[in-house]
Protein backbone atom coordinates (compact mmCIF):
# COMPACT_ATOMS: atom_id res chain seq x y z
CA UNK A 1 0.00 0.00 0.00
CA UNK A 2 2.55 2.21 1.04
CA UNK A 3 4.79 1.25 -1.56
CA UNK A 4 2.48 2.08 -4.59
CA UNK A 5 1.52 5.50 -3.14
CA UNK A 6 5.02 6.37 -3.10
CA UNK A 7 5.48 5.22 -6.60
CA UNK A 8 2.18 7.06 -7.28
CA UNK A 9 3.92 10.27 -5.65
CA UNK A 10 7.55 9.57 -7.87
CA UNK A 11 5.45 9.27 -10.76
CA UNK A 12 4.18 12.73 -10.27
CA UNK A 13 7.41 14.44 -9.28
CA UNK A 14 8.52 12.72 -12.61
CA UNK A 15 6.22 13.55 -14.80
CA UNK A 16 5.73 17.39 -13.41
CA UNK A 17 9.58 17.79 -13.58
CA UNK A 18 10.06 16.36 -17.46
CA UNK A 19 6.87 18.78 -17.96
CA UNK A 20 8.26 21.79 -16.74
CA UNK A 21 11.47 21.05 -18.64
CA UNK A 22 9.67 20.74 -22.22
CA UNK A 23 7.22 23.65 -21.10
CA UNK A 24 10.85 26.15 -20.72
CA UNK A 25 11.62 25.28 -24.14
CA UNK A 26 8.58 27.01 -25.37
CA UNK A 27 8.81 29.52 -22.61
CA UNK A 28 12.30 30.00 -23.96
CA UNK A 29 11.07 30.50 -27.92
CA UNK A 30 8.19 33.01 -26.59
CA UNK A 31 10.79 35.10 -24.47
CA UNK A 32 13.03 35.13 -27.17
CA UNK A 33 10.62 35.70 -29.64
CA UNK A 34 9.48 38.40 -27.29
CA UNK A 35 12.66 40.14 -26.57
CA UNK A 36 13.51 40.42 -30.55
CA UNK A 37 10.15 42.00 -31.03
CA UNK A 38 10.95 44.76 -28.17
CA UNK A 39 14.14 45.48 -29.15
CA UNK A 40 13.54 45.73 -33.19
CA UNK A 41 10.11 47.85 -32.28
CA UNK A 42 11.41 50.99 -33.45
CA UNK A 43 12.85 49.76 -36.83
CA UNK A 44 9.11 47.57 -37.21
CA UNK A 45 7.40 50.94 -36.13
CA UNK A 46 9.60 53.42 -38.55
CA UNK A 47 9.44 50.87 -41.45
CA UNK A 48 6.58 48.73 -41.28
CA UNK A 49 6.34 45.67 -44.02
CA UNK A 50 8.50 48.13 -46.35
CA UNK A 51 11.58 46.41 -44.66
CA UNK A 52 10.81 43.40 -46.13
CA UNK A 53 10.59 44.48 -49.93
CA UNK A 54 13.43 47.41 -49.46
CA UNK A 55 17.01 46.94 -51.11
CA UNK A 56 18.58 50.02 -49.66
CA UNK A 57 21.00 49.44 -46.45
CA UNK A 58 22.56 52.62 -45.55
CA UNK A 59 23.52 52.92 -41.73
CA UNK A 60 24.09 56.97 -42.34
CA UNK A 61 21.21 58.13 -43.88
CA UNK A 62 19.34 55.33 -41.26
CA UNK A 63 17.76 53.79 -44.42
CA UNK A 64 17.31 49.83 -44.00
CA UNK A 65 15.37 47.13 -45.80
CA UNK A 66 16.00 43.62 -45.45
CA UNK A 67 15.62 42.36 -49.28
CA UNK A 68 19.18 41.61 -50.25
CA UNK A 69 19.65 39.77 -46.87
CA UNK A 70 16.66 37.52 -47.52
CA UNK A 71 17.18 36.53 -51.27
CA UNK A 72 20.89 35.80 -50.24
CA UNK A 73 20.06 33.46 -47.70
CA UNK A 74 16.93 31.76 -49.99
CA UNK A 75 18.83 31.56 -52.50
CA UNK A 76 22.63 30.14 -51.06
CA UNK A 77 20.51 27.52 -49.73
CA UNK A 78 18.68 26.86 -52.88
CA UNK A 79 22.21 26.41 -54.80
CA UNK A 80 23.59 24.14 -51.63
CA UNK A 81 20.63 21.80 -51.56
CA UNK A 82 20.52 21.72 -55.84
CA UNK A 83 24.26 20.45 -55.61
CA UNK A 84 24.50 18.62 -52.13
CA UNK A 85 21.26 16.69 -52.31
CA UNK A 86 21.69 14.48 -55.73
CA UNK A 87 25.08 13.95 -54.33
CA UNK A 88 24.57 12.79 -50.83
CA UNK A 89 21.83 10.47 -52.20
CA UNK A 90 24.49 8.98 -54.40
CA UNK A 91 27.02 9.07 -51.80
CA UNK A 92 24.04 7.30 -49.60
CA UNK A 93 22.88 4.65 -52.66
CA UNK A 94 26.44 3.56 -53.01
CA UNK A 95 27.70 2.81 -49.24
CA UNK A 96 24.44 0.97 -48.76
CA UNK A 97 23.75 -0.78 -51.99
CA UNK A 98 27.05 -1.06 -53.51
CA UNK A 99 30.36 -0.50 -51.49
CA UNK A 100 31.89 -3.32 -50.35
CA UNK A 101 32.13 -3.39 -46.74
CA UNK A 102 36.43 -3.03 -46.63
CA UNK A 103 35.35 0.29 -48.46
CA UNK A 104 32.20 1.36 -46.77
CA UNK A 105 33.55 1.68 -43.30
CA UNK A 106 36.12 4.19 -44.16
CA UNK A 107 33.92 6.16 -46.80
CA UNK A 108 31.26 6.36 -44.23
CA UNK A 109 34.03 7.17 -41.13
CA UNK A 110 35.29 10.58 -43.35
CA UNK A 111 31.64 11.44 -44.75
CA UNK A 112 30.73 11.35 -41.02
CA UNK A 113 34.13 13.48 -40.00
CA UNK A 114 32.99 16.45 -42.63
CA UNK A 115 30.02 16.90 -39.83
CA UNK A 116 33.06 17.25 -37.11
CA UNK A 117 34.62 19.63 -38.70
CA UNK A 118 34.11 23.49 -37.43
CA UNK A 119 32.54 25.84 -39.91
CA UNK A 120 35.66 28.79 -39.52
CA UNK A 121 37.74 25.82 -41.09
CA UNK A 122 35.41 25.52 -44.03
CA UNK A 123 35.18 29.10 -43.93
CA UNK A 124 38.98 29.93 -44.17
CA UNK A 125 39.59 27.06 -47.03
CA UNK A 126 36.68 28.63 -48.92
CA UNK A 127 38.03 31.73 -48.37
CA UNK A 128 42.23 30.83 -49.42
CA UNK A 129 41.52 27.84 -51.87
CA UNK A 130 37.89 27.70 -52.96
CA UNK A 131 37.09 31.42 -53.56
CA UNK A 132 40.78 31.26 -55.90
CA UNK A 133 40.00 28.23 -58.09
CA UNK A 134 36.29 29.67 -58.36
CA UNK A 135 37.75 32.55 -59.99
CA UNK A 136 39.75 31.16 -62.31
CA UNK A 137 38.57 27.64 -63.18
CA UNK A 138 35.02 26.81 -62.11
CA UNK A 139 33.43 30.27 -63.02
CA UNK A 140 34.91 31.37 -66.60
CA UNK A 141 34.11 27.41 -67.43
CA UNK A 142 30.53 27.70 -66.51
CA UNK A 143 30.16 31.19 -68.27
CA UNK A 144 31.83 29.69 -70.90
CA UNK A 145 29.68 26.98 -71.70
CA UNK A 146 26.37 27.93 -70.38
CA UNK A 147 26.57 31.89 -70.09
CA UNK A 148 23.61 31.86 -71.98
CA UNK A 149 21.79 30.88 -68.79
CA UNK A 150 21.70 34.52 -66.81
CA UNK A 151 22.74 32.72 -63.56
CA UNK A 152 25.95 31.74 -65.17
CA UNK A 153 26.79 35.49 -66.86
CA UNK A 154 29.14 37.97 -65.44
CA UNK A 155 32.40 38.63 -63.70
CA UNK A 156 33.86 35.76 -61.77
CA UNK A 157 34.83 37.59 -58.79
CA UNK A 158 34.85 34.20 -56.58
CA UNK A 159 33.76 35.12 -53.73
CA UNK A 160 29.84 35.44 -54.45
CA UNK A 161 26.47 33.59 -53.97
CA UNK A 162 27.74 30.59 -56.15
CA UNK A 163 30.99 29.92 -53.77
CA UNK A 164 28.71 30.00 -50.69
CA UNK A 165 26.12 27.63 -52.16
CA UNK A 166 29.30 25.26 -52.63
CA UNK A 167 30.61 25.55 -49.19
CA UNK A 168 27.36 25.16 -47.73
CA UNK A 169 26.62 22.22 -50.29
CA UNK A 170 30.09 20.70 -48.75
CA UNK A 171 29.17 21.13 -45.29
CA UNK A 172 25.54 19.66 -45.50
CA UNK A 173 26.63 16.72 -47.80
CA UNK A 174 27.58 14.22 -44.46
CA UNK A 175 24.28 14.83 -42.59
CA UNK A 176 21.94 14.30 -45.48
CA UNK A 177 24.22 11.00 -46.90
CA UNK A 178 24.91 9.40 -43.81
CA UNK A 179 21.17 9.90 -42.19
CA UNK A 180 19.83 8.72 -46.52
CA UNK A 181 22.58 6.06 -46.09
CA UNK A 182 20.83 4.87 -42.68
CA UNK A 183 17.15 4.98 -44.25
CA UNK A 184 18.23 2.97 -46.79
CA UNK A 185 20.07 0.41 -45.19
CA UNK A 186 16.80 0.17 -43.45
CA UNK A 187 15.16 -0.73 -46.47
CA UNK A 188 13.40 -4.35 -45.79
CA UNK A 189 15.33 -6.87 -47.76
CA UNK A 190 12.38 -8.41 -48.98
CA UNK A 191 11.34 -5.42 -50.58
CA UNK A 192 14.66 -5.12 -53.04
CA UNK A 193 14.35 -9.19 -53.49
CA UNK A 194 10.76 -8.31 -54.47
CA UNK A 195 12.22 -6.11 -57.32
CA UNK A 196 14.97 -8.32 -58.34
CA UNK A 197 12.78 -11.22 -58.42
CA UNK A 198 10.35 -9.41 -61.17
CA UNK A 199 13.56 -9.29 -63.13
CA UNK A 200 14.39 -6.04 -62.06
CA UNK A 201 18.26 -4.78 -62.19
CA UNK A 202 20.22 -3.35 -59.57
CA UNK A 203 19.45 -0.22 -59.92
CA UNK A 204 15.26 -0.95 -60.47
CA UNK A 205 15.72 -3.01 -56.92
CA UNK A 206 17.57 0.15 -55.38
CA UNK A 207 14.83 2.72 -57.19
CA UNK A 208 12.58 0.59 -54.75
CA UNK A 209 14.61 0.78 -52.34
CA UNK A 210 14.11 5.23 -52.95
CA UNK A 211 10.89 5.18 -53.16
CA UNK A 212 10.49 3.01 -49.75
CA UNK A 213 13.44 5.60 -48.29
CA UNK A 214 11.99 9.16 -49.93
CA UNK A 215 10.38 10.10 -46.59
CA UNK A 216 13.21 9.90 -44.48
CA UNK A 217 15.47 11.02 -47.69
CA UNK A 218 13.54 14.65 -47.43
CA UNK A 219 13.67 14.35 -43.83
CA UNK A 220 17.75 14.07 -43.96
CA UNK A 221 17.17 17.05 -46.63
CA UNK A 222 15.30 19.20 -43.94
CA UNK A 223 18.03 18.72 -41.38
CA UNK A 224 20.41 19.84 -44.10
CA UNK A 225 17.74 23.05 -44.66
CA UNK A 226 18.07 24.17 -41.07
CA UNK A 227 21.98 24.14 -41.01
CA UNK A 228 21.93 25.90 -44.47
CA UNK A 229 19.60 28.49 -43.10
CA UNK A 230 21.19 29.71 -40.03
CA UNK A 231 25.13 29.00 -41.24
CA UNK A 232 26.89 32.30 -40.64
CA UNK A 233 31.10 31.96 -40.83
CA UNK A 234 31.60 30.09 -43.51
CA UNK A 235 29.40 31.87 -45.88
CA UNK A 236 30.39 35.10 -44.33
CA UNK A 237 33.91 34.61 -45.59
CA UNK A 238 32.95 33.45 -49.28
CA UNK A 239 29.58 35.44 -50.17
CA UNK A 240 31.48 38.50 -50.50
CA UNK A 241 28.88 40.71 -48.29
CA UNK A 242 27.71 42.92 -50.60
CA UNK A 243 23.64 43.83 -49.63
CA UNK A 244 22.57 43.68 -53.68
CA UNK A 245 20.34 41.44 -55.61
CA UNK A 246 21.99 39.78 -58.69
CA UNK A 247 20.91 37.27 -61.14
CA UNK A 248 24.08 36.13 -61.81
CA UNK A 249 25.56 33.65 -59.16
CA UNK A 250 28.67 35.17 -59.40
CA UNK A 251 27.85 38.34 -57.89
CA UNK A 252 28.64 39.10 -54.32
CA UNK A 253 25.49 39.01 -52.08
CA UNK A 254 24.96 38.86 -48.48
CA UNK A 255 22.89 36.35 -45.75
CA UNK A 256 20.73 37.80 -42.69
CA UNK A 257 23.45 35.32 -40.74
CA UNK A 258 26.46 37.05 -42.00
CA UNK A 259 25.04 40.16 -41.76
CA UNK A 260 24.51 39.84 -37.97
CA UNK A 261 27.19 38.83 -37.79
CA UNK A 262 29.71 41.51 -39.78
CA UNK A 263 27.79 44.54 -37.93
CA UNK A 264 26.54 43.99 -34.29
CA UNK A 265 29.72 45.35 -33.14
CA UNK A 266 29.10 48.44 -35.95
CA UNK A 267 25.75 48.93 -34.90
CA UNK A 268 26.21 52.54 -32.38
CA UNK A 269 22.88 54.10 -33.16
CA UNK A 270 19.93 52.66 -32.09
CA UNK A 271 17.93 52.37 -35.21
CA UNK A 272 20.56 50.57 -36.83
CA UNK A 273 20.69 47.38 -34.19
CA UNK A 274 16.64 47.93 -34.08
CA UNK A 275 17.26 47.25 -37.52
CA UNK A 276 20.09 44.45 -37.27
CA UNK A 277 17.11 42.60 -34.51
CA UNK A 278 14.69 42.95 -36.97
CA UNK A 279 16.89 40.98 -39.61
CA UNK A 280 17.34 38.16 -36.81
CA UNK A 281 13.21 38.62 -36.17
CA UNK A 282 13.23 37.65 -39.81
CA UNK A 283 16.09 35.07 -40.43
CA UNK A 284 13.80 33.67 -36.59
CA UNK A 285 10.44 33.36 -38.51
CA UNK A 286 11.72 32.31 -41.82
CA UNK A 287 13.38 29.48 -40.56
CA UNK A 288 10.49 28.32 -39.03
CA UNK A 289 8.18 28.59 -41.83
CA UNK A 290 10.51 26.86 -44.56
CA UNK A 291 10.70 24.43 -41.61
CA UNK A 292 6.77 23.97 -41.68
CA UNK A 293 6.40 24.12 -44.97
CA UNK A 294 9.14 21.10 -44.96
CA UNK A 295 7.61 18.86 -42.91
CA UNK A 296 4.25 19.45 -44.32
CA UNK A 297 6.14 18.44 -47.73
CA UNK A 298 7.14 15.21 -46.09
CA UNK A 299 4.02 14.57 -43.75
CA UNK A 300 1.79 14.55 -46.96
CA UNK A 301 4.05 12.09 -48.79
CA UNK A 302 4.19 9.86 -45.99
CA UNK A 303 0.35 10.02 -45.84
CA UNK A 304 0.38 8.98 -49.56
CA UNK A 305 2.32 6.34 -48.92
CA UNK A 306 0.35 4.84 -46.24
CA UNK A 307 -2.86 5.55 -48.08
CA UNK A 308 -5.14 3.34 -46.79
CA UNK A 309 -2.96 1.49 -44.16
CA UNK A 310 -5.33 2.21 -41.28
CA UNK B 1 -11.89 -25.11 -41.57
CA UNK B 2 -9.84 -28.06 -41.98
CA UNK B 3 -12.46 -29.80 -43.71
CA UNK B 4 -13.20 -27.00 -46.07
CA UNK B 5 -9.52 -26.72 -46.91
CA UNK B 6 -9.52 -30.41 -47.94
CA UNK B 7 -12.68 -30.52 -49.71
CA UNK B 8 -10.50 -27.87 -52.52
CA UNK B 9 -7.86 -29.54 -53.33
CA UNK B 10 -6.56 -32.97 -51.76
CA UNK B 11 -8.79 -35.37 -54.38
CA UNK B 12 -7.73 -34.02 -57.07
CA UNK B 13 -4.43 -33.04 -56.39
CA UNK B 14 -3.06 -36.15 -54.94
CA UNK B 15 -4.85 -38.50 -57.03
CA UNK B 16 -3.73 -37.78 -60.10
CA UNK B 17 -0.23 -37.92 -59.22
CA UNK B 18 1.34 -41.37 -60.52
CA UNK B 19 -0.79 -41.40 -64.12
CA UNK B 20 0.03 -37.59 -65.08
CA UNK B 21 3.99 -37.32 -64.08
CA UNK B 22 5.02 -39.95 -66.17
CA UNK B 23 4.38 -38.15 -69.26
CA UNK B 24 5.16 -34.76 -68.18
CA UNK B 25 8.27 -32.75 -69.85
CA UNK B 26 11.55 -31.50 -67.31
CA UNK B 27 11.32 -27.84 -66.47
CA UNK B 28 13.99 -28.18 -63.78
CA UNK B 29 16.63 -30.26 -63.65
CA UNK B 30 19.26 -29.88 -60.85
CA UNK B 31 22.06 -31.85 -61.13
CA UNK B 32 24.92 -32.28 -58.31
CA UNK B 33 23.96 -28.82 -56.98
CA UNK B 34 25.74 -27.29 -53.71
CA UNK B 35 25.38 -24.02 -52.28
CA UNK B 36 27.47 -22.43 -49.86
CA UNK B 37 27.75 -19.58 -47.90
CA UNK B 38 31.47 -19.23 -46.19
CA UNK B 39 32.23 -21.77 -44.97
CA UNK B 40 29.11 -23.76 -44.65
CA UNK B 41 27.49 -26.01 -46.38
CA UNK B 42 24.29 -25.64 -47.19
CA UNK B 43 23.38 -27.77 -49.89
CA UNK B 44 24.72 -31.11 -50.41
CA UNK B 45 24.73 -32.80 -54.19
CA UNK B 46 20.90 -32.19 -55.03
CA UNK B 47 19.76 -33.47 -58.29
CA UNK B 48 16.44 -33.42 -58.68
CA UNK B 49 13.83 -32.73 -61.82
CA UNK B 50 10.88 -31.01 -62.00
CA UNK B 51 8.56 -31.70 -64.44
CA UNK B 52 5.94 -28.95 -66.04
CA UNK B 53 3.11 -27.55 -65.24
CA UNK B 54 2.70 -29.68 -61.29
CA UNK B 55 3.49 -28.42 -58.51
CA UNK B 56 6.42 -29.93 -56.48
CA UNK B 57 7.01 -29.09 -52.70
CA UNK B 58 9.47 -29.21 -50.64
CA UNK B 59 9.59 -30.03 -46.91
CA UNK B 60 12.04 -30.31 -44.33
CA UNK B 61 13.01 -29.46 -40.59
CA UNK B 62 14.09 -25.79 -40.60
CA UNK B 63 17.77 -25.33 -41.85
CA UNK B 64 17.84 -28.10 -43.91
CA UNK B 65 18.29 -26.05 -47.05
CA UNK B 66 14.82 -26.21 -48.59
CA UNK B 67 14.41 -22.39 -48.78
CA UNK B 68 18.16 -22.18 -49.81
CA UNK B 69 17.55 -24.85 -52.82
CA UNK B 70 14.54 -22.67 -53.87
CA UNK B 71 16.99 -19.27 -53.95
CA UNK B 72 19.52 -21.38 -55.91
CA UNK B 73 17.05 -21.73 -58.56
CA UNK B 74 16.33 -18.03 -59.63
CA UNK B 75 19.74 -17.32 -58.61
CA UNK B 76 18.26 -14.96 -55.44
CA UNK B 77 21.14 -16.52 -52.92
CA UNK B 78 23.55 -14.42 -55.13
CA UNK B 79 22.68 -11.04 -53.53
CA UNK B 80 24.09 -12.77 -50.11
CA UNK B 81 27.73 -11.95 -49.85
CA UNK B 82 30.02 -14.73 -49.96
CA UNK B 83 27.24 -17.00 -51.03
CA UNK B 84 28.71 -19.56 -54.23
CA UNK B 85 27.42 -22.55 -55.98
CA UNK B 86 28.42 -25.46 -57.29
CA UNK B 87 26.32 -28.43 -59.90
CA UNK B 88 24.23 -27.24 -62.58
CA UNK B 89 20.57 -26.44 -62.46
CA UNK B 90 18.47 -25.89 -65.67
CA UNK B 91 15.77 -24.32 -67.09
CA UNK B 92 14.43 -25.93 -70.14
CA UNK B 93 17.60 -27.52 -70.86
CA UNK B 94 19.46 -24.04 -70.78
CA UNK B 95 22.18 -23.53 -67.89
CA UNK B 96 21.03 -20.76 -65.50
CA UNK B 97 24.07 -19.80 -64.10
CA UNK B 98 25.19 -19.46 -67.80
CA UNK B 99 22.31 -17.44 -68.32
CA UNK B 100 22.26 -13.27 -67.20
CA UNK B 101 20.35 -12.85 -63.69
CA UNK B 102 17.77 -10.70 -64.82
CA UNK B 103 16.82 -12.77 -67.80
CA UNK B 104 16.21 -16.01 -65.34
CA UNK B 105 14.24 -14.07 -62.84
CA UNK B 106 11.78 -12.81 -65.36
CA UNK B 107 11.45 -16.83 -66.02
CA UNK B 108 11.06 -18.06 -62.89
CA UNK B 109 8.61 -15.59 -60.59
CA UNK B 110 9.23 -15.71 -56.58
CA UNK B 111 6.61 -15.60 -53.92
CA UNK B 112 8.23 -14.43 -50.44
CA UNK B 113 7.31 -16.05 -47.05
CA UNK B 114 5.89 -12.31 -45.81
CA UNK B 115 3.58 -10.88 -48.32
CA UNK B 116 6.07 -7.76 -49.62
CA UNK B 117 3.95 -5.37 -51.81
CA UNK B 118 5.56 -1.88 -52.47
CA UNK B 119 4.18 0.41 -50.04
CA UNK B 120 4.48 3.40 -51.98
CA UNK B 121 2.84 1.98 -54.71
CA UNK B 122 -1.23 1.59 -55.68
CA UNK B 123 -2.52 -1.96 -56.31
CA UNK B 124 -2.36 -1.96 -60.02
CA UNK B 125 0.96 0.03 -60.19
CA UNK B 126 2.29 -2.93 -58.15
CA UNK B 127 0.86 -5.53 -60.44
CA UNK B 128 2.66 -3.54 -63.53
CA UNK B 129 5.80 -2.98 -61.71
CA UNK B 130 7.37 -5.68 -63.38
CA UNK B 131 5.79 -5.05 -67.00
CA UNK B 132 7.59 -1.43 -66.29
CA UNK B 133 10.65 -2.30 -65.06
CA UNK B 134 11.12 -4.34 -68.28
CA UNK B 135 10.08 -1.37 -70.43
CA UNK B 136 6.01 -1.78 -71.33
CA UNK B 137 5.27 1.32 -71.60
CA UNK B 138 1.62 0.91 -73.81
CA UNK B 139 -0.66 1.63 -71.02
CA UNK B 140 -3.55 -0.15 -72.51
CA UNK B 141 -1.87 -3.27 -72.78
CA UNK B 142 -0.21 -2.86 -69.40
CA UNK B 143 -4.12 -2.29 -68.09
CA UNK B 144 -5.31 -5.50 -69.82
CA UNK B 145 -2.57 -7.63 -67.96
CA UNK B 146 -3.01 -5.91 -64.77
CA UNK B 147 -6.45 -7.28 -64.90
CA UNK B 148 -5.43 -10.61 -65.99
CA UNK B 149 -2.97 -11.14 -63.49
CA UNK B 150 -5.48 -10.07 -60.65
CA UNK B 151 -8.11 -12.67 -62.40
CA UNK B 152 -5.47 -15.39 -62.54
CA UNK B 153 -4.57 -14.39 -58.32
CA UNK B 154 -8.24 -15.02 -57.49
CA UNK B 155 -8.00 -11.26 -56.20
CA UNK B 156 -9.85 -9.04 -59.10
CA UNK B 157 -13.29 -9.37 -57.81
CA UNK B 158 -11.61 -7.79 -54.31
CA UNK B 159 -9.79 -4.94 -56.05
CA UNK B 160 -11.44 -3.98 -59.11
CA UNK B 161 -12.89 -0.94 -57.33
CA UNK B 162 -10.64 0.00 -55.53
CA UNK B 163 -7.19 -0.51 -57.95
CA UNK B 164 -5.46 2.74 -57.30
CA UNK B 165 -5.73 2.79 -53.27
CA UNK B 166 -2.53 1.97 -51.61
CA UNK B 167 -1.39 -1.50 -51.84
CA UNK B 168 -0.81 -2.04 -48.43
CA UNK B 169 -4.22 -1.10 -48.12
CA UNK B 170 -5.08 -5.45 -48.57
CA UNK B 171 -5.31 -7.78 -45.97
CA UNK B 172 -2.40 -10.05 -45.51
CA UNK B 173 -4.11 -12.80 -47.36
CA UNK B 174 -5.22 -10.37 -50.27
CA UNK B 175 -1.82 -8.56 -50.00
CA UNK B 176 0.00 -12.19 -50.67
CA UNK B 177 -2.38 -12.52 -53.75
CA UNK B 178 -1.79 -9.60 -55.40
CA UNK B 179 2.30 -10.61 -54.94
CA UNK B 180 1.56 -13.58 -56.91
CA UNK B 181 -0.72 -10.97 -59.46
CA UNK B 182 2.42 -9.16 -59.19
CA UNK B 183 4.48 -12.47 -60.31
CA UNK B 184 2.00 -13.51 -62.79
CA UNK B 185 1.96 -10.22 -64.88
CA UNK B 186 6.10 -10.88 -65.93
CA UNK B 187 4.62 -13.67 -67.43
CA UNK B 188 7.32 -16.19 -65.63
CA UNK B 189 7.13 -20.16 -66.40
CA UNK B 190 8.21 -21.02 -63.35
CA UNK B 191 6.65 -19.69 -59.95
CA UNK B 192 8.79 -20.03 -56.70
CA UNK B 193 6.91 -20.02 -53.67
CA UNK B 194 8.50 -19.67 -50.26
CA UNK B 195 6.48 -20.75 -47.68
CA UNK B 196 3.70 -18.56 -49.39
CA UNK B 197 0.81 -19.22 -46.58
CA UNK B 198 2.62 -18.70 -43.31
CA UNK B 199 2.05 -15.58 -42.23
CA UNK B 200 -1.57 -16.05 -43.35
CA UNK B 201 -4.79 -16.59 -41.43
CA UNK B 202 -6.54 -20.33 -42.55
CA UNK B 203 -9.03 -19.27 -44.92
CA UNK B 204 -6.51 -17.19 -46.37
CA UNK B 205 -4.42 -19.79 -46.58
CA UNK B 206 -6.91 -22.34 -48.47
CA UNK B 207 -7.23 -19.35 -51.05
CA UNK B 208 -3.95 -19.73 -52.37
CA UNK B 209 -3.85 -23.46 -52.14
CA UNK B 210 -6.37 -23.36 -54.05
CA UNK B 211 -4.89 -20.97 -56.63
CA UNK B 212 -1.94 -23.40 -56.97
CA UNK B 213 -4.32 -26.27 -58.25
CA UNK B 214 -5.14 -23.54 -60.57
CA UNK B 215 -1.84 -22.19 -61.86
CA UNK B 216 -0.25 -25.65 -62.14
CA UNK B 217 -2.26 -25.80 -65.65
CA UNK B 218 -0.14 -22.69 -66.65
CA UNK B 219 2.86 -22.70 -64.02
CA UNK B 220 5.28 -25.02 -62.90
CA UNK B 221 5.32 -24.02 -59.60
CA UNK B 222 8.05 -25.37 -56.71
CA UNK B 223 6.25 -24.28 -52.69
CA UNK B 224 8.74 -24.65 -49.55
CA UNK B 225 6.35 -25.14 -47.02
CA UNK B 226 6.71 -25.92 -43.00
CA UNK B 227 3.12 -27.51 -43.58
CA UNK B 228 2.87 -31.35 -44.48
CA UNK B 229 -0.54 -30.99 -44.49
CA UNK B 230 -0.04 -28.59 -46.79
CA UNK B 231 2.54 -30.48 -48.80
CA UNK B 232 -0.10 -32.88 -49.11
CA UNK B 233 -2.78 -31.14 -50.49
CA UNK B 234 -1.33 -28.83 -53.22
CA UNK B 235 1.72 -30.84 -54.26
CA UNK B 236 2.22 -33.71 -57.27
CA UNK B 237 5.47 -34.15 -55.94
CA UNK B 238 7.31 -33.70 -52.57
CA UNK B 239 10.51 -33.39 -52.19
CA UNK B 240 11.95 -33.97 -48.25
CA UNK B 241 15.07 -32.28 -47.15
CA UNK B 242 17.10 -32.59 -43.94
CA UNK B 243 20.84 -31.28 -42.79
CA UNK B 244 21.29 -30.01 -46.29
CA UNK B 245 21.08 -32.90 -48.37
CA UNK B 246 17.81 -34.64 -50.41
CA UNK B 247 16.58 -37.43 -48.71
CA UNK B 248 14.04 -38.64 -50.87
CA UNK B 249 11.57 -37.30 -53.95
CA UNK B 250 8.51 -38.76 -55.03
CA UNK B 251 4.76 -38.79 -55.66
CA UNK B 252 3.24 -36.55 -52.90
CA UNK B 253 1.05 -39.91 -52.16
CA UNK B 254 3.78 -42.31 -52.02
CA UNK B 255 6.08 -40.23 -49.85
CA UNK B 256 2.88 -39.53 -46.89
CA UNK B 257 1.75 -42.64 -47.13
CA UNK B 258 4.91 -45.15 -47.71
CA UNK B 259 7.74 -43.21 -47.85
CA UNK B 260 10.83 -45.55 -48.47
CA UNK B 261 13.58 -44.07 -46.18
CA UNK B 262 13.26 -44.12 -42.55
CA UNK B 263 14.07 -40.50 -41.80
CA UNK B 264 11.24 -39.32 -44.26
CA UNK B 265 9.14 -41.47 -42.12
CA UNK B 266 10.17 -40.28 -38.79
CA UNK B 267 9.79 -36.50 -40.13
CA UNK B 268 6.55 -36.77 -41.64
CA UNK B 269 4.64 -38.81 -38.66
CA UNK B 270 6.23 -35.99 -36.58
CA UNK B 271 8.74 -37.84 -34.52
CA UNK B 272 11.28 -34.93 -35.20
CA UNK B 273 11.36 -31.54 -36.97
Amino acid sequence: MTSTTQTNYGDTIFRNLTRAFAFLILLLIVFMVYEMYRTSASSIEKFGWSFLTRSVWDPVQEEYGALPFIYGTLVSSAVALVIAVPLSVGVAIFLSELAPAWLERPVSFFVELLAGIPSIVYGVWGFFVMVPWMRTTVEPLLSDHLGFIPLFRGAPYGVGMLSAGVILSIMILPIIASISRDVLKAVPRVQKEAALALGGTRWEATRIGLSYARSGIMGATILGLGRVLGETMAVTMVIGNRPAISASLFDPAYTMASVLANEFTEATTDMYLSALVEIALVLFVITIIVNSFARLLVWSVTRKNQAGRV
Amino acid sequence: MQKEISTISVQPTVAAVPVELASKREKISAHQVCAFFGQNQALKNISLSIPEHSVVAIIGPSGCGKSTFLRSVNRMHEMIPESRITGTLTLDGEDIYQMDAVQVRRRIGMVFQKPNPFPTMSIADNVSAGLRMNGMRDRRRIEEIVERSLRQAALWNEVKDSLFKGGMSLSGGQQQRLCIARALAVSPDVLLMDEPASALDPISTAKIEELMYELKKDYTIVIVTHNMQQAARVSDRTAFFYMGELIEYDGTKKIFTMPSKKQTEEYITGRFG
